[in-house]
């Protein structure tokens, strides 16, 4: 069993601890501030205001570093600490304290969300130098920042709920950023929208959590997960799921992640590729305890996971615009990780390592696309570009390398970590995991596919650039982070599964998993690790034969049917609009036409009858005063008459 | 005497009134006729104070006398304003306020 289930999280002392766990809240707060700053400080903060949003997430990249620096230095068995900041409200017998849970887990997340939300910031300095709204932009991405980081340091699911709609928000507004496009506006409003989908799912598990449990706090709602009963955990595990799945843009409600490249390119970045996204997959795997009570919504998750990573992957191929193809690619990745996440304990260390790895080399991908645009006149189609290997350099290198390490070219970041899940797909036994395991191969073949294709469409071949089109190379402060990323692509899969380091560090957090003894030789020559090499090779053949050798026409060939529904999101939109939107759009008409027949017909005749019965009335009034008086008097005489029966 | 002469004879003045106030045009008349009611009505009161042998019937015509003489100060100027501006005491006219 899961070794954290005995002992509730430490509190945390300022006194026994040292300062840097017990105000683990500044980190919040830094970015917070900064968002505050420059949202209420108007146009005084325009000159300074994106430097200090810059410092802000550079300060919460410092804290986040000391604690692990500080969680390193403890002990493997109380590496996992809560921190109580303020009690927020206490109704009856429910308690919502926010308090910031210190584990290896969660500090991973929040050196990824700091450390690549920095570097993002920087690139945005220069990326959005000749934007009017720079301040404003600053300002939404400090407080993503700010809300990111409540999600993954709660140690209750209603912090992480705050979290969860803050950055939903701070999601929304950057979507629409450019809201005087109307194309920018809709996808803002359709994420929103599917979003709240799987929010309510979050919402009702979260309710049923506190019906079955009788808390809300991560540590006793996770030692009675066994004790609950399956039915009970299944439910809650599949409306995690769901809450996972809108996050996520998993498989049903992955619709509104291509539409999310509306956004700024940086946003894409970071929010649509990698942090945000991965909030569904931090949910699953922080929920483990109860998904591994409810083994039918873990082969659920499993089964959503291989489905997207193999949707996301034939939408990528079929996609021009550059930035709509690395979403499919993101979508199909993040299904990777939650296959491995609902693969229980053997899949957890890997989903998350994938998770990290997938955050440097998709961020990587997309500043590279972002400064293709910059240098492009912000053309996006990819049959636009070609050969610009030699306009811009550093791009094509840093992207080069980004492009490696998502196919999985042995020894960089995706390799380790892709190999990592496909090894716990098969491990996982039967033939669910033979299943899962091939579906995870053919995705890395796909990948092979359409990254290639993004790559030989962009930087080689002929020149097929717009007439007024002169690229150059981008600023210092975009290049330089994309050099980081590109390194960290490069070496960060290493680092963190050679040996198992990761998973070890892991453990205090999502519990142990059989490891065997680690050996570099069985894992270049596993059957499985040979076998994803193979797709690989062949991916990127097939891709240069098409993009590379052949020449790419300038507009896209009618294709085949699988293209055509590839290119058109394998009809997600066509079945949301025809299966909700124009039945809910019917259910609206039906709504307003009883509401204006019905509803209004009964007040407006209750008006109506008064209205006539006084009319009536009216005609009494014959300003024949005379006439009054006779009626006064026979009042008068009635009420005499029935005085005088009273009496007698 | 009997004091239900008294009573026949109030009876009498106030059928006489409500018969003027309903048959009546000019409102000096109608006015009268509402004064005959009310004197009907006190010496109704004061008949049945002394029939019954109490004071209370009597304190109850005094009122009326208090009330019935605010209200002829009311009631004729209302009239004289009537008539100044439309140059007719009859009530028949005064119909503004019909439906």
């Amino acid at each position: 069993m899961l070794s954290y289930l005995a002992a509730e999280p430490h509190a945390v002392t300022a006194a026994a601890d040292g300062v840097v766990h017990s105000t683990a809240w500044l980190m919040i707060a830094y970015p917070l501030a900064g968002a505050a700053v420059l949202l209420l400080g108007g146009r005084r903060t325009n000159a300074w205001g994106h430097w200090l949003a810059v410092a802000m997430s550079l300060a919460a990249f410092v804290w986040a570093a000391l604690s692990l620096v500080q969680l390193l230095g403890l002990d493997p068995a109380e590496r996992s600490r809560s921190v109580h900041v303020y009690e927020w409200l206490t109704a009856g017998s429910l308690t919502i304290d926010i308090n910031l849970l210190i584990d290896p887990l969660s500090i991973t997340f929040a050196l990824l969300i700091t450390g690549v939300g920095s570097l993002i910031h920087i690139y945005s300095v220069g990326y959005m130098a000749e934007d009017p709204g720079r301040r404003r932009f600053f300002g939404y991405l400090n407080l993503f920042v700010a809300a990111m980081l409540v999600l993954v340091l709660a140690d209750n699911f209603v912090l992480l709920f705050l979290g969860w709609e803050g950055v939903g928000l701070a999601s929304y507004l950057l979507i629409g950023f450019w809201q005087h496009k109307p194309s920018a506006a809709v996808a803002a409003k359709k994420a929103f929208l599917i979003n709240r989908v799987g929010d309510m799912g979050l919402l009702i598990a979260i309710m049923l959590m506190f019906g079955t449990f009788g808390t809300l706090a991560y540590a006793p709602v996770f030692a009675s997960a066994d004790a609950a009963g399956s039915a009970v955990t299944t439910v809650i595990g599949l409306l995690l799921l769901l809450g996972a799945c809108g996050k996520s843009a998993q498989l049903p409600l992955q619709a509104w992640l291509l539409d999310a490249m509306e956004g700024p390119t940086p946003v894409s970045a970071l929010i649509h590729a990698a942090t945000m996204v991965t909030a569904g997959v931090y949910l699953i795997v922080r929920s483990g305890p109860i998904f591994e009570a409810a083994p039918t919504a873990q082969l659920v998750v499993t089964i959503v996971g291989a489905a997207t990573l193999l949707a996301g992957a034939v939408i990528g191929c079929a996609k021009d615009d550059i930035k709509k193809a690395l979403a499919g690619s993101t979508m199909s990745q993040i299904g990777y990780m939650t296959l491995a996440a609902g693969l229980g304990p053997i899949g957890y260390a890997a989903a998350i390592a994938h998770l990290v790895t997938h955050g440097f080399f998709k961020a990587g991908l997309f500043l590279g696309a972002g400064s293709v645009m910059h240098g492009m006149n912000d053309e996006v189609d990819m049959r636009r570009y070609g050969g610009l290997r030699t306009a811009m350099p550093v791009t094509f290198a840093t992207f080069g390398i980004g492009y490696l390490a998502i196919i999985g070219f042995p020894f960089l970041s995706g390799w380790w970590t892709k190999e990592g899940i496909i090894e716990a797909a098969f491990a996982s036994g039967g033939v669910t995991g033979q299943v899962l395991g091939w579906a995870a191969l053919l995705g890395a073949g796909l990948t092979a596919f359409y990254m290639s294709r993004v790559m030989f469409m962009t930087f080689f071949g002929e020149r097929r650039w717009a007439a007024d089109a002169h690229p150059h190379e981008s600023p210092r402060s975009m290049t330089l982070p994309m050099v980081v990323l590109a390194v960290g692509s490069v070496a960060l899969g290493a680092v963190l599964v050679y040996g198992y380091r990761f998973a070890l560090f892991l453990e205090p957090a999502v519990g142990a998993a059989e490891h065997h003894e680690f050996s570099l030789a069985t894992l270049l020559t596993s059957w499985t690790s040979l076998t994803a090499l193979a797709f690989m090779v062949a991916g990127v053949a097939f891709a240069w034969v098409r993009y590379a050798r052949a020449p790419v026409p300038r507009t896209a060939p009618r294709g085949s049917f699988v293209t055509v529904a590839a290119r058109n999101e394998l009809y997600g939109n066509t079945l949301n609009e025809e299966l909700f939107m124009r039945p809910g759009q019917a259910l609206t008409a039906a709504a307003v036409s009883f509401d204006e027949k019905v509803v209004d017909g009964v007040v407006d005749g209750v008006a109506r009858g008064v209205r006539d019965s006084s009319e009536g009335l009216r005609r009494m009034q014959t300003g024949f005063a005379r006439s009054y008086a006779l009626s006064m008097l026979f009042g008068a005489a009635v009420v005499v008459a029935l005085l005088g029966v009273n009496l007698v | 005497m009997d004091p239900m002469n008294y009573i026949v004879l109030a009876a009498i003045v106030f059928t006489i009134g409500a018969v003027g106030v309903l048959v009546r045009r000019n409102a000096i008349i109608v006015f009268m006729c509402v004064e005959l009611m009310l004197n009907a009505c006190n010496l109704a009161f004061v008949s049945f104070a002394r029939m019954h042998g109490n004071i209370e019937g009597q304190v109850i015509a005094f009122f009326v006398m208090v009330v019935a003489a605010a209200e002829v100060v009311v009631g004729l100027a209302i009239i004289m304003q009537v008539f100044r501006t439309r140059r007719s005491a009859s009530v028949d006219d005064a119909n503004l306020l019909r439906h």
